[in-house]
């Protein structure tokens, strides 16, 4: 038995041990011993991802369990990535959730039976989806990662009514993308021998391009779906911020990866690259989602909404990567395709990094205060110093600064994007365009992170709440202190991981490895162009100490004086004279107006002896999904208006039911007889 | 890595020196130049240098309900100026530090000093900190997209985002600084300079009018020592970018090997370019008026657009 098989039967055995756990034992121990089976399930995951990523394989099979192919396993490379990714994930949550399930003093809590049977199926179920080889295998473990999600999102159905909506609206999104990418691997392995995922690849060679397009249409649906891309992202929004905060971060840094894990092996390893129109497609469907979610977040006030926004935005990215990548392989840029996968799977992994900790600490502050909306939050650092400290680390990584963990795979895209102009003519329109989505990415998830953390954690606070605000226990600052040590070791030494990535995603377009590292530095293979994230950090640190050493050399000695703020000589300033999140984001709402299109009531209630004197202002703003009104409102309307129909044909009588009965038996047996 | 040559260390000092000391002067200079166009005396190109060593010794004072990142910010925005000073072209083309000056990395240097400053102006909890920070945040959102595709016009003729590689290429073929793309490329980085220095038209930095203030809403708190740092910083930025500017399109002059008369000659190419430019900019803001905040976007999509006209004639013209 070699690494990565004992890491995975580890990981599965633990999983589903624990699930057993968390329906067999008492109420006080369950979420410690679910919490830390989770964490050891990730532990065997993430040593079977990283043995896998470096070239040991392994794979079981057993025929006869379901049909098609039977039940098939296979740990590739490619697939090693996600596994390690979700294991990754799995350790800090898992830890996390120890304290975060447990009942706080009103006695709410996560500890029920349902809930601690579900998350670690739910962890073990993701681990298997990269590793399935087989249609049916992966459409089964597929399944029940959904299912086993959504029975976790509906989880506080009872304390708030928003969760029903988001779980509704998860429920249906998530099994009409399973009933897409159904269909298209359906047609897929009716043209080979079986389901397995070996013989998908012979066949993916002979396919003719009509059904070649269909399968990768189909499967791009219903995996950009689950990847939250637009405009099939209306869940996303919904189901992450009402889903317990443990859940989401698991769904936001480890289940969305799955939907590029799907693109990557369907479009690049089943059906061997494709056309070039594909990943054009690919490319502008990541491009717009990355711009429209950060929009999203960038106008939000809700944290986890943001967060969720946020999480349709990076794995825009992300596609922005893969497209790219599938562009270059089909122009027979194999070097350059390498280097956009690579920069696409260090995203990955940064996201899932930072995301995790982002939604850990959105969790704490949700957990200490029960508010999720920023103009209700402020002044977090005095309560709450540490979950403060995690989310500062945590936005820095995800706004593309340096030294975050996204600068780096962000550079590295941006690298890929620029180098791939001489490419052809349609990549003289597509690479700057490209370049500046990314680059208005880049800049309004900046504006995104500093509207979070400043307005949510900064200043003073807004509300009795955020003021009485106290530090999470112990269990649940372990679990956001993994996660911010994995963020500031990505974003300082992307020299570890970098060359296994290169590997892998050399390995998926077939090229050598994009990226060369030494001790500190990044360099380009073939291109001009390196980056010392390090050394950059060395640099930044060296100015700090030397700036303040001059400033206390220089400055004056007499201790600091403690000052009022300046308050135009009005008195003292209260809070609710502070800029909120909604205000913080007027002018970006302003500027983009056309494309946000958000809803603004101003109601002035006038003193009643002079109307030049104003008693009241009410301000409302509803910032409503345009794509989603445009898109959904209509589909849900039809199929309101075909219920309304079909009302008529049920007025409850016994008598025509019968006959409905009887008279389809009939139609369809006269059609048997015409046919045959 | 090769290990850092002493030229380059000699030029890393240098630049380092000479970004310091002058680029208060810089401020006095274009000061000086409105003060007399304007028809007033002026206080003298010094008086930036003196401002600063009033500000150094007064006590400091530390607002009520204000963090640690209210007192990093200034330091780090020092810090910045200083890494980006240290490692861009501006005396030498050989840098110690050459995996950090990538072009992006740079960009995205000079971005983390703003983002630090509009934390601190939201830490205040006042609403002129929080109006600065959100306007401020704005603009760099909208400045990005210009930005990188003009850095993306630039390197395409080079095959390299590493700005010494850039400058070198420009020496070593002069038609290619005078080219259209070059051209379209300048335009566009002007523009954004202008915006990310807080110049007019974008944001006056000589206002105190809350309705019309950028820059200066979220420095607002910061007195004393710590308003010296944001001071002598944003006079550091407006160097670094007119350096930049300065290099990237006209790059001769600029020392390329390790002689004493080569590097005289780098010191003085790299004063005079940028005190010219200084001048422009002093001279054409006499001329101008504040846009309007919600303006400011169209501006920036004119220069965003002339970015996308740099890559595709880089492209056409390859």
């Amino acid at each position: 038995m070699n690494t990565v098989q004992a890491g995975l039967l580890a990981a599965v055995v633990v999983g589903t041990l624990s699930a057993l756990g968390g329906l067999l034992l008492p109420r006080p121990a369950r979420s410690t011993v679910v919490g830390v089976g989770i964490a050891v399930s990730g532990v065997g995951a993430l040593v079977a991802g990283v043995a896998a990523m470096a070239g040991q394989v392994a794979s079981f099979a057993a025929p006869d369990v379901l049909p098609l192919s039977g039940v098939v396993f296979a740990v590739d490379p490619l697939g090693g990535a996600f596994l390690a990714v979700t294991g990754g994930v799995a350790v800090a949550t898992g830890i996390y959730g120890i304290g975060y399930c447990r009942r706080d003093r009103h006695g709410h809590g996560l500890d029920g039976r349902l809930v601690q049977t579900m998350l670690p199926l739910f962890v073990a179920t993701m681990m298997l989806v990269p590793v399935a080889a087989g249609v049916g295998t992966f459409l089964l473990c597929w399944e029940l990662m959904a299912l086993t999600s959504l029975l976790l999102v509906v989880a506080e159905h009872r304390r708030r009514p928003a969760v029903a909506s988001a779980g509704r609206w998860y429920a249906v999104m998530t099994h009409l993308g399973l009933v897409v990418i159904l269909i298209g691997l359906l047609v897929f392995s009716a043209h080979a021998t079986d389901g397995s995922f070996a013989a998908l690849r012979i066949a993916g060679q002979h396919l003719s391009p009509a059904v070649a397009d269909l399968v990768f249409l189909a499967t791009l649906i219903g995996f950009s779906s689950k990847a939250g891309i637009v405009p099939l992202h209306a869940w996303l929004p919904r189901a992450h911020p009402e889903a317990p905060s443990n859940v989401s971060a698991l769904m936001s840094a480890a289940m969305v990866n799955l939907g590029v894990y799907g693109i990557v092996r369907v479009g690049f390893d089943l059906l061997g690259g494709g056309v070039a129109w594909w990943w054009l497609l690919v490319l502008t469907l990541g491009a717009v989602s990355a711009v429209y979610g950060i929009l999203q977040a960038a106008i939000g006030t809700d944290l986890k909404r943001l967060l969720g926004h946020s999480t349709t935005e990076n794995m825009g990215l992300v596609l922005v990567g893969v497209g790219a990548a599938g562009l270059f392989a089909s122009s027979g840029d194999l070097t350059l395709a390498g280097l956009a996968m690579a920069a696409a799977l260090l995203h990955i992994v940064n996201h899932a990094a930072f995301k995790t900790l982002l939604f850990q600490s959105a969790g704490s502050v949700v957990h200490a205060t029960g508010r999720r909306d920023l103009d209700d939050l402020g002044g977090l650092h005095t309560g709450m110093p540490r979950t403060t400290t995690a989310f500062g680390i945590g936005a820095l990584s995800a706004s593309a600064l340096p030294p975050g963990a996204a600068f780096v795979s962000e550079w590295l895209l941006l690298q890929a994007l620029i180098h791939g102009l001489p490419a052809g003519v349609s990549a003289t329109i597509v690479m700057p365009l490209a370049v500046a989505a990314v680059a208005l990415t880049a800049g309004l998830a900046v504006a995104t992170f500093v509207k979070a953390f400043g307005v949510g954690f900064l200043a003073r606070s807004r509300s009795p709440e955020a003021a009485g605000a106290h530090e999470s226990p112990p269990s649940m600052l372990a679990g956001m202190g993994l996660a911010a040590a994995a963020c500031i070791g990505l974003a300082l030494l992307p020299t570890l991981v970098l060359p296994t990535i290169g590997a892998v995603a050399g390995g998926v377009v077939g090229s050598g490895d994009p990226v060369t590292v030494t001790a500190t530095s990044i360099r380009l293979t073939d291109f001009a162009g390196s980056l010392s994230p390090l050394l950059l950090t060395v640099a930044l640190v060296v100015g700090l100490v030397a700036t303040l050493a001059a400033a206390r050399a220089l400055a004056t000695r007499r201790a600091a004086r403690e000052a009022r703020l300046w308050d135009c000589g009005a008195g003292p300033l209260s809070a609710r004279m502070e800029y909120t999140a909604t205000s913080f984001a007027e002018p970006l709402q302003r500027v983009f107006d056309d494309v946000v299109q958000a809803e603004q009531d101003v109601d002035v209630t006038h003193h009643q002896e002079s109307r030049y004197l104003v008693e009241a202002i009410e301000y409302h703003r509803r910032v409503p999904d345009r794509i989603e009104r445009r898109l959904y409102e209509p589909v849900l309307a039809v199929m309101a208006a075909w219920g309304r129909a079909g009302r008529r044909l049920a007025p409850g009588s016994v008598h025509r039911y019968l006959g409905y009965g009887f008279y389809s038996l009939c139609a369809l047996l006269i059609l048997l007889v015409v046919t045959r | 890595m090769n290990a850092p040559s002493l030229f380059g260390t000699v030029g890393v000092i240098l630049q380092l020196l000479i970004v310091v000391a002058l680029s208060p002067v810089l401020t006095g200079l274009m000061r000086q130049i409105r003060a007399l166009l304007e028809g007033r005396a002026g206080s003298g190109i010094a008086q930036p240098w003196r401002d600063l060593r009033k500000l150094m010794r007064k006590q400091r004072t530390s607002p009520r309900g204000t963090t640690e990142v209210f007192r990093v910010a200034p330091l780090l925005l020092v810090a910045t100026c200083l890494v980006v000073t240290a490692v861009a072209p501006f005396v030498t083309t050989a840098s110690a530090l050459d995996p950090v000056a990538d072009l992006f990395a740079v960009v995205a240097l000079l971005t983390l000093g703003t983002v630090a400053l509009a934390l601190a102006g939201l830490d205040t909890g006042t609403a002129f900190g929080g109006m600065g920070a959100s306007r401020e945040t704005t603009i760099i959102a909208l400045v990005e997209p210009t930005m990188l595709v003009a850095i993306f016009a630039l390197s395409v003729p080079v095959g390299s985002t590493n700005l010494a590689a850039i400058v070198t290429s420009g020496l070593d073929d002069p038609a290619q600084v005078f080219s259209p793309v070059s051209l379209l490329a300048a335009v566009a980085l002007i523009v954004v300079i202008i915006a990310e220095t807080g110049r007019l038209p974008v944001d006056n930095p000589s206002t105190h009018l809350e309705l019309t203030m950028v820059h200066e809403a979220m420095v607002l708190e910061y007195s004393g020592p710590d308003l010296a740092m944001v001071e002598l910083a944003s006079s550091m930025r407006l160097t670094v970018f007119l350096g930049l500017l300065a290099n990237l399109f006209v790059p001769w002059g600029i020392a390329t090997s390790a002689s004493p008369l080569l590097i005289a000659v780098g010191v003085l190419a790299f004063v005079v370019k940028v005190a010219f430019l200084g001048g422009c900019l002093a001279v054409g803001e006499v001329f101008l008026a504040k846009l309007r905040l919600f303006r400011v976007p169209e501006l920036l999509a004119g220069s965003f657009v002339l970015g996308l006209l740099a890559v595709a004639a880089s492209f056409f013209l390859a």
